[in-house]
């Protein structure tokens, strides 16, 4: 396996990570604020049709990815009115909203286009475009010399193979997101927002004696929520591939769940998370059997590892997870 | 305080839900253009009027009713038991090894031996989630999550690299032999030459899931572990103080759910396809929630709610059949139907109990 081999993968692994890392951070404000979420999954799968829908109608993928955040905060709005007001368990609402996106995507996306539950391929405008870094080697650089764009990298440099193949060549979602994180670090750690947000997934009853609505703080964390599963949901039908297929988010909202238990709530910790798991993706999608001296590791194994992982952490073998204490519990002022 | 007489908790509100998931569902299948009172009789039509319609209905509904009394079972204990499909699939593993390398004399034997093999697999996948949450506090909810997923994934492994004949494409195991099948409702009901039930799956693993209601009911209302279970869902400390020790009940009451998850299988793999296939459980382990919250975790409420998700599942592939609206319709009204009935139960409770509050206080006043 030589050095630029090794670099694809590592650029496949951001790619994959992205959405991930998108539902991971959603997860977190939600989960911190009190209110687990296991429907990621479900809000991911409505935005990447909603996304996918209108970019294909309108031709512009702003208008898809507002579209799919749309969908998203609706569903959003769901679990919150089940959770918040209603005080509905919280995870049976999440199963309801899962199942609620697989049919409702299909169901829509069969009477829109008749496509067997697909949207139709998006073209130029329709998706997220790579964005290409200065003196970074892309497609523009093959054109003008004539020769293969894999060429060109090949005989470049080894700072230059990794600035134009790993870090320059990315939608703008992909840098949006890895910018979330120091973000969300600071929103939670920096701000009296983030500090009232982790009281309430802690401690309901002491934000609310300090005269702070817990309900509202509650609805927040769980629009924020919607909104960065929109933009993952949008990111996978208009970034990662150029259309919606039925049921693409294929369980990455779950693994983004389990992304969230492997970072233990923490968002630095996230990215490192969806990395991990964004790693074990790519290898998987490379590599059909790894062989390590007369063993074949099976693929199965590699889909498999982010949830055995999870398991173990969860078990806490390796260092502990331990949630948000109010987490899943519904907050009855007393009367 | 009791707010609400019994009938009212037990059928009036499991039934107004309905209603409203019904609405719903009317809504969305007006929404793509189509009428929902024709859809309907389509489906009353395709899973009712016809034999071979029931034969359907009563094959998926056994499915629900396995996972249903898994899902409820678990329920009682106040364990939220996601991962049924996973049971059910490594439930379905125990069924093509007892039937591929025992040779069954006869259907009779092999149907016991095939259950035994579904519980103790399917109830094996449910120990490991049960002990971590009862030792561990991992909770029991995304353990099961991730047992779904990796059940998949051995799943998938062992049909492709281990199970699957020599020369044979697809991944999936062999046909089990010719003694194992078991008998069909035609062959059961059919009088000589007569066409009811043709081509339906409906088996004998039917009377199988009547047994296991009567079993769940037994266990849980008329046995000391089921006292014990209750107890401990209702209250853990009331329990812990009572005597019972938390890690025996919750591993106990998640291994029952897992061997009744598990024994759908006996009706998928040995009743219908006699062999173990990839997608053999078609997210019946996730109907089984909503069998589980519509029947109010009682075995006649999911024999019940069971033979209604079996109707909708056969009318909804007569809908995709004959119309333009696609399976997923009914996916989407299991969804309403959780919604309404689990998450937003308060929705129809609050006003209920404000009504019959009223209405006593009327009566006592006049």
């Amino acid at each position: 396996m030589d050095f630029l081999t090794v670099l694809q993968v590592l650029d496949s692994t951001v790619r994959l990570a992205i959405p991930l890392l998108l539902a991971c951070l959603a997860g977190l404000y939600s989960e911190r604020a009190g209110i687990f979420d296991i429907g990621l999954e479900g809000k991911m799968l409505a935005a990447a049709f909603f996304a996918g829908a209108i970019a294909a109608v309108s031709g512009n993928v702003w208008v898809g990815l507002l579209a799919g955040i749309g969908a998203s905060l609706a569903l959003s709005v769901v679990h919150g009115v089940a959770s918040i007001t209603f005080r509905g368990n919280q995870l049976i609402s999440g199963v309801a909203i899962n199942m609620l996106a697989a049919g409702v995507t299909v169901l829509i996306a069969q009477d829109w286009f008749k496509q067997g539950g697909r949207t139709p391929s998006l073209t130029e405008d329709g998706r997220f475009q790579p964005l290409e870094w200065p003196m970074a080697i892309g497609p523009k650089d093959a054109e003008e010399t004539g020769q293969r764009l894999s060429e060109l990298i090949t005989e470049a440099s080894i700072p230059q193979q990794i600035y134009s193949e790993l870090l320059s060549g990315h939608s703008i979602i992909v840098y949006l997101a890895i910018l979330a994180v120091p973000l969300s670090a600071w929103v939670l750690y920096g701000t009296r927002f983030g500090l009232r947000l982790r009281a309430v997934g802690e401690n309901p009853a002491s934000v609310d004696t300090a005269g702070i609505s817990v309900v509202r703080l509650r609805y927040t964390a769980v629009l924020i929520c919607g909104v960065l599963c929109g933009i993952a949901g949008a990111y996978l039908a208009t970034a990662l591939q150029a259309g919606f297929i039925k049921d693409m988010t294929a369980g990455r909202g779950f693994i983004a769940l389990a992304a969230l238990i492997f970072a233990k709530w923490r968002p630095w910790s996230a990215l490192w998370a969806c990395l991990l798991f964004g790693l074990l993706q790519a290898i998987a999608v490379r590599f059909q059997s790894i062989e390590v001296g007369d063993f074949v590791i099976p693929v199965q194994l590699m889909e498999a590892l982010p949830y055995i992982l999870t398991v173990v952490i969860l078990a806490g073998f390796v260092g502990r997870a331990v949630p948000p204490r109010a987490g899943g519990e519904p907050y009855v002022k007393e009367r | 305080m009791s707010k609400m007489p019994m009938w009212a908790d037990a059928i009036l509100v499991p039934l107004i839900s309905l209603f409203l998931a019904a609405l719903l569902s009317a809504l969305v299948i007006l929404g793509i253009g189509e009428n929902p009172i024709e859809a309907f009789q389509l489906m009353v039509d395709g899973a009712l009027k016809r034999s071979a319609g029931w034969g359907y209905t009563l094959y998926y509904a056994t499915n629900y009713i396995f996972t249903g009394l898994a899902v409820a079972v678990a329920f009682h204990a106040r364990l939220f038991n996601i991962g049924g499909e996973g049971q059910a699939m490594i439930g379905g593993v125990g069924v093509a090894l007892v039937c591929l390398y025992i040779p069954w004399p006869h259907w009779s034997l092999a149907i016991i031996g095939a259950s035994a093999g579904a519980a103790l697999f399917g109830a094996a996948w449910a120990l490991i989630p049960a002990y971590l949450q009862a030792k561990r506090g991992s909770h029991i909810v995304i353990t099961t999550i991730m047992f779904n997923y990796i059940a998949f994934s051995v799943l998938g492994y062992l049909l492709v690299e281990i199970l699957r004949p020599a020369g044979a494409m697809d991944p999936a195991s062999a046909n089990f032999p010719e003694a194992t099948h078991l008998p069909n409702f035609h062959d059961m009901f059919a009088p000589e030459g007569s066409r009811m039930f043709r081509g339906a799956p409906a088996n004998v693993t039917f009377f199988l899931a009547l047994a296991a209601c009567v079993f769940v009911w037994l266990l849980i209302w008329r046995t000391r572990l089921g006292y014990d279970i209750r107890s401990f869902g209702l209250s853990e400390t009331a329990a812990k103080y009572a005597g019972s020790s938390p890690l025996r009940i919750t591993v106990i009451a998640m291994l029952i759910s897992g061997a009744l998850a598990g024994m759908m299988s006996v009706n998928t793999t040995l009743g219908e396809s006699e062999r173990l296939i990839l997608n053999s459980t078609e997210g019946a382990g996730f109907v089984g929630i909503a069998v589980a919250l519509m029947g109010r975790n009682h075995p006649i409420g999911i024999l019940l709610a069971a033979l209604l998700f079996g109707f909708l599942n056969q009318g909804g592939a007569e809908l995709a059949l004959w119309t333009n609206i696609p399976r997923e319709l009914i996916v989407v009204i299991q969804a309403l139907v959780i919604l309404f009935t689990g998450a937003l139960d308060n929705l129809v409770r609050m006003p209920l109990e404000a009504l019959f509050l009223n209405l006593r206080k009327k009566k006592e006043t006049v």
